[in-house]
């Protein structure tokens, strides 16, 4: 194994904060800290021009952002190991929680995605976004893999059950979000190239009876994402309305605070989920190219830590955590620009709005707790 | 079983992370794709419909010109009035709302008909006023529960107002909404945001010059329409304002002098063909129509037995009787069918060689011998049966045909008669029948076939006061724009009516002035120190006397009594104005008809030929 290779010369102990600095100490990773704020700090320039000069709109999300960093940097505290420990528990709880929601959740938005614990409103789906790449990872972590066809299926179950039950909710984009995380574990988990594109497939045959099981106003999402035109004052009114506003921006833009298709109210939901749209018109190509890049590094510099992960289950859970920050911003530009349908995915450290605001920093604190509890070993 | 290769599975993930990798930049590389298609190669598609969504044109209507009379007196204004307007698409249970505004703000049954008459012509999203002409008080009630009612607001606007109703509801006309059928007429863009029209009289006839030009305003809306800044606006060109030659304190006079009967009275500026009074009696109220008339008020209007809406100056035609008279004569004097001095004997009756028919004299017992000056200055009827007779119907109608008879006359209105002058060519051509040599009798003395308006003899009777220049009537003198003066589209314009003696004019014009100043004239109780009048008195048939008959007045209803009429001018030798005046059912010509006229030319000439302070009366 690899330990016959090593130099003995390397097993003496080192001074970890003399080797890796001060936020190495803290367990927190320097690049990809700087990546996020600088996201957040774009964010809040898009959403004082969003928000129609709403300072306080701006502060709130401010706060937001701090509590977010809070918990982010809180949970880069935590060892993997205890991490690992904890897993099937969270899922459990996530997953029973789910359950709850469905019976005795609060309704908001049509929706029954809210659970009252007495003290707090908390949403249940947030944490099984993280819970169920985890539980993935959990489970593969001490197998050979790729996993065989067994463990495989015991997997799938994993991802399917919290999914449904978000799908029932209703919540279509959440539910993509969850599956998409378990599935990436499988997918860096090596599964072959023969089954992706088996269950590609399979998905596309299933699409019918997808729509068969969609509520109304998912499949007249669909209906409007095929055609916006047909209804250009009712559900297609989002769609034709943001790419009137991103169009018009041009290479340039319209310059902050100018655009005119946010400013002037055209733009429905423009400090939430479509504030793609308002960056889009009033900074042009070249501002959409910016926070491409910005989002691009993260990306990367998590990929990085993920395979700079020392055990399978931080790799895959690093991973996994990273894709599914990905799929966010695709989802959400793909949607805003008319490539994809309409379903509620905010854009990343960008959209106005806390709660998955908060998940997605306690990935990147999952993140760096991976990459900054690694044990000093040469390779 | 298979054991776990560390080695293998670290070398597995950073394939899988490698080509994840490169999954993301392929799928980031995508929406940048999309992006430069919508940014820039679909952007000036994009600009302008964002263009579109942001840039309204507001419609600037222009504020319609006024109406003065010659003196300068308003007759047409434009008022400030509030109106309650609903915008049909924008409220969900109209008949509840309106239930509910009823507790606010007084709506009539009236009102609401007008609504639901008025929505029915309206596009979902153009506004339908409820109430018009609200009371502050109303206004300010409304005002405090406006939030309470979506979709309904008070309207300020500017309303047609007529101070002299009653004198100036036919000459005048009115505005009302914009219906149908006017869309098809006129220039709908130059109309956007106007609602109303010139329906009726002048208000019709010059509605391209009132109306003005509309304004456009280009402005920046949001998403709901409200208006965020004017980015650039052209201001509407305002109406022009009308001074019409009519004198409303004239038209007020001689409505007054018709006293109780219906009629009409027009006189006109034989000088200029300037319309002084153009009246018809009785008027309504032309402010009813600007609100929206009632369907019941309308039709009250309509089925009044004195039919109101009816102008009877422009389109009443009646037999001119004996005021034909003087321009027969003129017309036996050119065909040569008579000489001044030509003198014949007047039994009280006429009959036409080898017939048994009589055709009677008003004057029973006869007047005895008459020649033209006494056939007119008495009124003798067998004068001119014969000279009818002899001049033909053909030559008559050929010779009264110079003087307008049967034609319009082309005043600047619209809905002018033409009447009717006979001729065997008219009634060939019209009834498809014969001309009779009887019909020829009672046209010499304007019954039968024949018709004339008003203003028809009014105009014909400037002709003689002028020695045969025949005016084209008109009501507008001059337009006016921010104090600029600009000549009316119709300018004055006569006409010459040639005949071969011109001293024929001065013998029927000395006969006209007979008529008044002779002790024997039939209008000879009007006679005046102050100047001399030359006129004619007629009295048109409205119900046939049998052949031994008598006619008598106190046993025909009033409705069967005949017409009084009286034409006339003065002062006889330098004429100002020219009058007709047709009294209904007002029996003498003399007796009913000319005293109306008398008081008109008082009120006109008196001023102008003694001098004095009242000359300006009507400025005040």
């Amino acid at each position: 194994m690899s330990l016959s290779r090593m130099d003995l010369g390397d097993l003496t102990p080192s001074d970890p904060s003399r080797r890796l600095g001060l936020l190495a100490r803290v367990h927190l990773d320097l690049p990809l800290l700087v990546g996020l704020l600088l996201l957040c700090a774009y964010g809040l320039v898009v959403l004082y021009s969003a928000s129609g000069q709403n300072m306080a709109q701006v502060e709130r999300q401010l706060l937001r952002f701090l509590i977010a960093f809070g918990v982010m940097a809180g949970i880069a505290q935590i060892p993997p190991a205890q991490l690992f420990r904890w897993t099937p528990w969270l899922y459990l709880g996530g997953t029973l929680m789910l359950v709850a929601v469905l019976l005795f959740g609060d309704v908001g938005k049509g929706a029954q995605r809210w659970l009252n614990l007495g003290f707090v409103r908390f949403q249940p789906s947030e944490l099984v976004k993280l819970a169920v790449p985890m539980m993935i990872a959990w489970y593969l972590a001490d197998k050979p893999l790729p996993p065989n066809w067994g463990r495989l299926g015991l997997a799938a179950a994993l991802i399917v059950v919290p999914v449904l039950l978000i799908a029932k909710q209703p919540d279509l984009g959440t539910a993509v979000l969850v599956a998409s995380a378990g599935i990436f574990v499988l997918f860096l988990a090596g599964i072959s190239w023969r089954l992706i594109f088996g269950l590609l497939a399979a998905a596309g045959a299933a699409a019918p009876v997808l729509w068969y099981l969609m509520r109304d106003y998912q499949k007249q999402r669909v209906l409007t994402f095929l055609d916006p035109e047909k209804d250009p004052l009712g559900a297609g009114y989002h769609i034709i309305q943001s790419k009137i506003a991103i169009g018009s921006g041009g290479l340039w833009g319209k310059g902050w605070l100018n655009g005119t298709q946010s400013q002037l109210d055209f733009l429905p939901e423009r400090h939430t989920d479509f504030i793609f749209a308002v960056l889009s018109e009033e900074f042009g190509l070249v501002g959409v190219s910016l926070l491409l890049a910005l989002n691009l590094f993260i990306i990367l510099r998590g990929l990085y830590i993920a395979s700079r992960a020392q055990d399978t289950y931080g790799r895959l859970l690093a991973g996994a955590l990273t894709l599914v920050f990905f799929v966010y911003l695709f989802v959400n530009v793909g949607m805003v620009s008319g490539l994809l349908p309409v379903v509620g995915v905010p854009l990343p450290l960008v959209s106005y709005g806390g709660t998955s605001l908060v998940t997605l920093m306690a990935g990147f604190g999952i993140l760096m707790s991976i990459h900054t509890h690694r044990k000093l070993l040469p390779r | 079983m298979q054991i776990k290769d560390h080695i293998q599975e670290e070398q597995g993930f950073l394939n899988r992370a490698i080509i994840a990798a490169l999954l993301v930049i392929l799928a980031l590389l995508l929406l940048i794709a999309r992006m430069a298609q919508l940014q820039i190669v679909e952007h000036e598609h994009f600009t302008t419909l964002s263009k579109d969504n942001r840039l309204k044109l507001v419609p600037l209507p222009p504020t319609r010109g006024l109406i003065y009379d010659r003196n300068g007196v308003l007759l047409a204004q434009n008022r400030p009035a509030y109106s309650l307007e609903l915008v049909p698409e924008k409220v969900k249970d109209i008949p509840a709302t309106l239930k509910r505004l009823r507790r606010y703000v007084p709506i009539s049954d009236d009102d609401l008909e007008r609504f639901s008459r008025l929505r029915r012509r309206k596009r979902r999203f153009d506004s339908v006023p409820i109430r018009v002409k609200l009371s502050l008080e109303e206004a300010a009630r409304f005002a405090v529960v406006r939030h309470l009612f979506p979709g309904i607001d008070i309207k300020a606007q500017l309303l047609r107002h007529y101070p002299y109703p009653e004198a100036t509801s036919h000459v005048l006309g009115y505005v009302g909404r914009i219906s149908k059928r006017d869309l098809q007429q006129i220039d709908t863009s130059n109309y956007a945001g106007t609602s109303y029209i010139g329906k009726t009289g002048v208000e019709k006839a010059y509605e391209a010059v009132l109306h003005g030009k509309v304004g456009v305003q280009q402005v920046e809306v949001n998403s709901v329409g409200r208006v965020v800044r004017v980015l650039e606006q052209t201001p509407p060109t305002p109406g022009e304002d009308l001074h019409l030659t009519l004198d409303i304190n004239l038209q007020r006079i001689a409505l007054e002098a018709l006293g109780e009967h219906n009629g009409a009275v027009v006189a006109l500026d034989p000088r200029t063909g300037g319309v002084l009074v153009l009246a018809s009696k009785p008027g309504y109220d032309p402010n009813q129509f600007v609100e929206g008339i009632s369907r019941a008020d309308y039709r009250a209007l309509q089925q009044d037995p004195n039919r109101p809406l009816y102008d009877r100056a422009l389109r009443g035609q009646y037999p001119p009787g004996s005021t034909i008279k003087p321009f027969i004569g003129l017309g036996g004097l050119e065909t040569g069918t008579i000489r001044y001095d030509t003198t014949l004997y007047c039994p009280g009756y006429y009959q036409l060689p080898g017939h048994e028919h009589k055709y009677r004299d008003w004057k029973k017992t006869g007047h005895g011998p008459m020649d033209l000056d006494s056939a007119i200055t008495q009124s003798c009827d067998v004068f001119y049966y014969k000279l009818a007779h002899d001049m033909g119907i053909d030559a008559m109608s050929g010779f009264l045909d110079q003087f307008g008879f049967g034609r319009r006359t082309g005043i600047d209105l619209n809905g002018e008669s033409r009447g009717i002058l006979p001729s065997r060519a008219w009634k060939r051509r019209t009834r498809h029948q014969p001309w009779y040599p009887g019909e020829t009798i009672i046209a010499g003395i304007g019954q039968g076939y024949f018709l004339t308006t008003p203003l028809q003899l009014a105009t014909a009777t400037a002709a003689i006061a002028n020695n045969g220049r025949l005016p084209r009537p008109r009501v507008v003198n001059y337009l006016e724009t921010r104090g600029e003066h600009r000549s009316s589209p119709i300018p004055p314009h006569f006409q010459q009516i040639s005949i071969r003696r011109q001293a024929d004019w001065d013998d029927v014009r000395r006969a006209m002035e007979h008529v008044v100043q002779g002790m024997r004239g039939t209008a000879r109780r009007i006679r005046t120190p102050y100047y001399t009048i030359a006129g004619k008195t007629g009295t048109a048939q409205v119900f046939s006397v049998g052949q031994e008959e008598k006619y008598d007045a106190e046993h025909v209803s009033k409705k069967n009594r005949d017409h009084a009429l009286f034409i006339a001018y003065a002062p006889a030798d330098d004429p100002q104005i020219a009058i007709a005046v047709v009294v209904e059912n007002g029996g003498h010509g003399g007796s009913a008809a000319a005293p109306v006229a008398r008081k008109v030319m008082d009120a006109w000439l008196l001023p102008r030929l003694l001098g004095g302070p009242s000359h300006k009366e009507g400025a005040s």
